[in-house]
């Protein structure tokens, strides 16, 4: 076996043994982070509890906005509730609710049982307008300014240090 | 008492194994022409230890022993027997233990088969396979062990994943394991005939039974576990190209190359270097797909549960292997003259060898390149069906072509056959395929290419077979029944894939769905409770408006209560021209159910087509042992 | 003999193809096929039966029906998830090496095999 051959080998070799080694220690979780900078769709939504039409361009009246996908039958949901309850008392943030496959009666039993953190609730009861979000599962939380443009995606549910940095962006 | 005992025998196998090396290094110094029955001794008890320890932990399986970690995570009382004791390769650890029962036993197979053979090169390859198993006894002790105790002894197991309690995929494993995993014995072979600068034909007469051994039964293994696929996944389908199905074909690949490429060596002593690269990157292969499989570095719905320590080691073990095998190779590889004559038989087993290496390139550029990509890049793709399919379906064209020329080339002599003889069949192969599109309106040009060029293969073999019934030998029997195998396993699955229907929609208990020529309707579900499940069987009637007849199917949601899974059964009804195909699943939060309907044509004859490639394998195994 | 292997050949692939024919192609069922469940493990949408499956699979026919082609579709939810949804990788500057290695060793074993015939022919000579 000649010189150059044996070392182009095991040069090709040690990378592909590299790559899977690296391979093996990045835990990647799948998750859209290719929308961050893109706008939201606009479309029209249902919104929950009243029988007006609603569409998402009306979102940029607000400075900015934390669309917030949930469910009455989300475990994770409950979890993340007290920090949008929080996050609801700031004046430069709007936090904007989709309820995701649900029963209206369910879902405004578990907001008057957990706290009211939406200034409008929107539902999407078959999924089909999630999709247009990139959304795949709940809960979700999308940010967004007053341009409609995506600044941050949260995939699951959102935790102390997610609020103080939405609260650093949105300025106190 | 079962964890002890199990564990004693693992070590004292593994102690076994050191044994063997020590000795055989010491014996291949020593004056005699045979290795002396201390290591015969040594490996029949190793043979014995090992297998004694896969009984203990099938003891603990029929035993419901809970006390064992594995049996526990993977068993359960209310199991069926059949099932409880397939379970025991059907988890990481256990599959490991089988894993290196296979290793042992090609290790004793050879000793016995082969004790004849000079003394150096038997104690060598004797030496690299056990070097080999105790790698994986370290790997099995360490990180993997079946027998490690878990108290206080539960009082019932986690059960097993109800998609595996099938009788297919209960011989899946071990058929797959005496393919790539007996792989092993001809990577050995490889390295000691290298050291001992081995004769090119002996070592092709030593190491082709192997090869033919573990290529019959890898085909048999990648058959059983798409039957397995097509039978229990539910998506009517047979081959995904999911990582774990490609880690089984990568090695198919290669031992066909190489099946080919030893007929060469062993008629013509050329090609010397290329068996033994073969030989080494088949069962090198085979590791590395089960690296990718169990590592958790690749997204599989066959997957076991993933560890990145288990990954760990078994790239650090493929390091080494393939390290090792490099300097080896560098060092003792003998300088080689390749001669040979176009169109004579070593030509096209050649071309063979080139097509297969292609094909087994492109499966696993596909299959990790995900990896590189994200490593590299960060960025995610998904490389699934339309990759393999784009790419390696105009090759097949030239390949069946090829291989109804090929056999019939002689050796040596490169002489045109008769053309007139080609061309006549040629002609027949296009009138057919052209009747056939004019009847069908089936315009893809590369798919009425693949029907020519199986067709044409399909004939030429029986026309062979038909002129020379009863004149000739074993191998020219074997060869023709495996190419006609494969035209015909072509052909079928390109008329499967032409003609299947599939219909997917929504419907409620009672509608009736009418669909082209077809009217379905869900007559009713009847809820039944079994042993260890809860199913939900709907009654679905099929009318087909064309010929007024009606077929009942009774697709199944069943609902496993340990653990908590919902599965799907799919009614098939199976006949030899085609096969119906339902699977029911219901949508959360409404009355409505997805019904997802199709026509499979073909399927038992795609079945059928891959026990003939096999068989073919077979009778050759038959002519050496008639030898 | 042959004739009427032949004839009976014919017929029967003209019984079948007659039978299923006009199989409409089923465009819905082929974009499913192509579409990755993004919650499963290795699954196809066409052949999961998750909530999110179900849900794309609505998605898919909603587009269809308002005159979105099959590569619009794609390039709509390739925009949404990502390229991971889709089974077959596009052509863009991140895959150029997947779609082109294949080829460029198939080229290298068509050179490799023609040096080694050259090599014996040469040798003929002498």
């Amino acid at each position: 076996m000649k010189k150059t051959t044996l070392g182009i080998t095991v040069v090709v070799v040690s990378f592909i043994i590299l790559v899977f080694y690296y391979g093996l220690n990045t835990e990647k979780i799948y998750d859209t982070e290719d929308l961050v900078g893109k706008p939201i769709p606009k479309i029209d939504l249902k919104l929950l509890n009243e029988s007006k039409n609603f569409n998402t361009e009306e979102l940029s009246k607000n400075n900015f906005t934390l669309i917030n996908f949930f469910a009455s039958w989300c475990g994770p949901c409950r979890k993340e509730h007290k920090h949008l309850i929080n996050l609801s008392k700031n004046k430069n943030i709007k936090i904007f609710g989709i309820n995701l496959k649900d029963e209206k009666s369910q879902a405004n039993k578990f907001l008057n049982k957990l706290g009211n953190p939406y200034y409008l609730i929107a539902s999407d009861h078959d999924g089909k307008k999630a999709v247009h979000f990139g959304v795949f599962g709940i809960p979700e939380t999308i940010l967004i300014d007053n341009d409609l443009n995506i600044i941050k995606k949260y995939i699951g549910p959102i935790d102390d240090l997610d609020v103080k940095k939405i609260l650093k962006l949105v300025g106190k | 008492m079962l964890s002890e005992i199990g564990t004693l025998f693992v070590l004292i196998s593994t102690l076994l194994s050191f044994f063997l090396i020590f000795f055989s290094t010491k014996e291949i110094r020593e004056k005699s022409v045979y290795p002396s029955k201390k290591i015969r001794n040594f490996s029949l008890l190793q043979f014995i230890f090992t297998n004694l320890s896969f009984i203990v932990l099938l003891v603990g399986y029929i035993a419901s022993d809970f006390s064992l970690v594995n049996v526990y995570e993977n068993s359960h009382t209310t199991k069926p027997l059949f099932y409880k004791i397939s379970g025991v390769w059907g988890n990481h650890e256990g599959s490991l233990l089988l894993w290196i029962n296979i290793l042992v036993l090609f290790s004793f197979l050879f000793l016995i088969k082969n004790h004849t053979i000079d003394k150096k090169f038997q104690l060598l390859t004797l030496i690299f396979q056990n070097m080999l198993i105790i790698g994986f006894f370290i790997f099995l002790i360490t990180i993997s062990n079946p027998f490690s105790k878990i108290f206080p002894v539960p009082q019932e197991g986690l059960g097993l994943n109800p998609i595996l309690q099938d009788p297919a995929l209960a011989i899946h494993p071990p058929l797959l394991y005496l393919g790539f995993v007996g792989s092993s014995i001809y990577f050995s072979l490889a390295l000691a005939s290298l050291i001992c600068k081995f004769d090119g034909k002996n070592f092709a007469n030593v190491t082709k039974p192997w090869i033919l051994f573990s290529w019959f039964f890898q085909t048999l293994g990648i058959l059983v576990g798409s039957i397995w696929a097509y039978y229990e996944l539910g998506w009517g389908g047979y081959w995904f190209w999911d990582p774990v199905e490609n880690s089984s074909l990568i090695p198919w690949f290669l031992m066909t190359a190489l099946l080919h490429s030893i007929l060469v060596l062993e008629k013509r002593g050329s090609l010397y270097l290329w068996v033994i690269t073969l030989s080494i990157l088949t069962f090198t292969m085979s590791v590395t797909g089960t690296f990718l499989v169990r590592s958790g570095i690749l997204n599989s719905v066959h997957t076991f549960a993933n560890d990145p320590s288990r990954g760990l080691y078994l790239l650090i073990f493929l390091s080494i292997m393939i390290f090792s095998s490099l300097y080896v190779f560098y060092k003792f590889a003998p300088k080689e003259k390749v001669e040979f004559k176009p169109f004579s038989k070593e030509f096209f087993i050649l071309i063979n060898n080139w097509f297969m290496i292609f094909f087994l390139i492109t499966v696993l550029i596909g299959t990790i390149y995900p990896i590189f990509l994200e490593i590299i890049a960060n960025e995610k793709i998904s490389v699934g069906p339309p990759y393999y399919n784009t790419i390696l379906a105009p090759f097949v064209i030239p390949l069946l072509f090829l291989m109804s020329y090929g056999p019939q080339a002689n050796w040596l002599v490169s002489k045109p056959a008769e053309i007139k003889k080609l061309v006549t069949v040629l002609f027949l192969s296009v009138c057919l395929i052209i009747i056939f599109i004019y009847f069908t309106n089936q315009k893809n040009i590369l798919i009425n290419l693949i029907l020519i060029s199986s067709i044409y293969l399909i004939f030429q073999t029986f026309l062979d077979l038909l002129k020379n019934l009863g004149k000739k030998n074993f191998s020219f029997y074997s060869s023709i029944f495996s190419h006609l195998g494969f035209g015909l396993l072509i052909f079928f699955i390109s008329l499967n894939s032409i003609f299947s229907i599939e219909h997917d929609f929504n419907i409620k208990i009672g509608e009736k769905r009418k669909l082209g020529n077809l009217e379905i309707t869900l007559q009713d579900l009847k809820i039944y409770p079994e042993k260890n499940y809860k199913k939900f069987v709907g009654n679905l009637m099929v009318f087909y408006n064309k010929n007024n007849s009606i077929e009942f199917l009774n697709p199944e949601i069943r609902i496993y209560n340990q653990p908590k899974t919902i599965t799907y059964e799919a009614s098939i009804k199976s006949n030899v021209l085609s096969d119906t195909y339902v699977t029911m699943s219901n949508i959360s939060k409404s009355d409505f159910y997805n019904i997802k309907f199709q026509k499979k044509p073909f399927m038992n004859l795609i079945w059928f087509s891959t026990i003939l490639i096999a068989f073919g394998g077979f009778i050759r195994i038959l002519e050496r042992r008639t030898k | 003999m042959k004739n009427i292997k032949i004839f009976t050949l014919i017929f029967a692939l003209y019984n079948f193809g007659c039978s299923n024919l006009l199989a409409e192609e089923n465009l819905s069922n082929k974009i499913y096929k192509n579409l990755r469940c993004l919650v499963c493990q290795g699954q196809s949408i066409a052949d999961s039966n998750s909530d999110f499956a179900q849900t794309i699979k609505s998605v898919v026919n909603d587009k269809l029906k308002e005159g979105m082609n099959e590569e619009e579709i794609y390039n709509f939810l390739a925009e949404k998830y990502g390229d991971w949804i889709l089974y077959n990788p596009p052509l863009k500057n991140e895959s150029y090496l997947l779609w082109t290695l294949p080829y460029v060793f198939f080229i290298l074993g068509a050179v490799f095999l023609f040096f080694l015939l050259k090599k014996t022919l040469k040798h003929k000579r002498y």
